[in-house]
């Protein structure tokens, strides 16, 4: 366990979740969700959880992102707020 | 939604050469799951996710012929009844629920037993989860079945 | 009204931080988590199972059961999309989610 990834990783990790909350177009939003899973998993794996990275992974960067974008096509791509 | 295949050669080429090495790779994760990371939890993902990449490059007209949507929930339900008959065939030959080392296959005993239960385990989650996924695709892009 | 909604997070966030500092360190040999079953696993689990991965001993014969709910209610959420979502063609008419899709419209 290094300290110094572990905290550039969790400072990338808080930009990630702020950049997706404060995005107005969703597609984008929905990218910076991915990046945010994907650093998860970074981080789980640095933790030595290697499953739990792997799930992270698969499902948080890659299917729901598509099932989102999936949504997003049947409704709106601005986001009201 | 996505009835036509995409217009361009460049992805074309690259996912069709991509699918298969995704598809190989899941199951690896299946049967390495003894040994290393992963198991039927994420190959099934990764079948689903090669699946879904076929949908979206080559469009449903064609890639519902190579894959119909109505064998996924089946998929799904075999899955499931695997993994419940894995749990109730040792009931009737006197374990417990999911007591892999009373499952009746006569050369194999012991620690082995188990290994081999956990394997068909792994393998009944992985269809599970690959039909359940492209389930949720498949009625999210709503093209009619 | 924002600047509310900030000190509220702001407390929610000092109260987080100051709950972190009761639990147990990463990795400690001693936490209450480490010292009930998991030496158990860790020790039988090679010689019960011939699995060297204890993750997927643990999830899919100690925990089997678990595993299967999971695994249950995964199938339940796909088999609710499709009760939701789908939309059959066009020629095949007459069910009742058809009639209550188009009822409020």
């Amino acid at each position: 366990m290094i300290w110094q990834i572990d905290f550039w990783l969790l400072v990338i990790l808080i930009i990630a979740a702020i950049i997706a909350l404060s995005l107005c177009d969703l597609l984008a939003a929905v990218a910076a969700l991915a990046a945010y899973s994907f650093f998860v998993a970074l981080l789980f794996t640095q933790m030595g959880a290697i499953d739990v990275a792997f799930v992270e992974a698969t499902l948080g960067a890659g299917i729901s992102g598509v099932l989102f974008i999936v949504a997003l096509f049947r409704t709106r791509r601005r986001s009201e707020d | 939604m996505i009835k036509e295949r995409y217009q361009s050669i460049i992805v074309q080429v690259i996912c069709s050469l991509l699918i298969p090495f995704i598809q190989l790779f899941a199951l690896y994760v299946i049967f390495h799951g003894h040994y290393g990371p992963g198991g039927g939890f994420q190959g099934g993902v990764l079948l689903a996710v090669s699946i879904i990449l076929q949908r979206l490059y080559l469009g449903t007209e064609v890639s519902y012929r190579k894959f119909p949507p109505k064998l996924a929930p089946a998929l799904g339900a075999i899955g499931m009844l695997v993994f419940g008959l894995a749990g109730v065939i040792p009931m009737l030959f006197g374990g417990a629920f999911l007591d892999y080392g009373n499952l009746p296959i006569p050369w194999v005993h012991g620690a082995e037993l188990r290994a081999l239960g956990i394997l068909i385990v792994e393998i009944g989650i992985g269809m599970a989860v690959f039909g359940t996924l492209v389930l949720i695709f498949d009625s999210l892009i709503g093209e009619g079945w | 009204m924002k600047w509310v909604n900030a000190l509220i997070m702001l407390l929610f966030i000092a109260l987080m931080l100051y709950a972190t500092s009761g639990l147990p360190g990463h990795a400690d040999p001693q936490a209450p988590a480490n010292v009930h079953v998991s030496p158990t696993y860790i020790e039988d689990s090679v010689e019960d199972t011939h699995t060297p991965n204890i993750v997927t001993a643990v999830l899919a014969d100690y925990r089997g059961y678990d595993t299967l709910g999971e695994t249950v209610v995964i199938f339940t959420a796909g088999l609710a999309c499709v009760l939701i979502l789908m939309r059959r063609k066009a020629g095949d008419k007459g069910t009742l989610s058809e009639h209550h899709r188009s009822g409020h419209m």
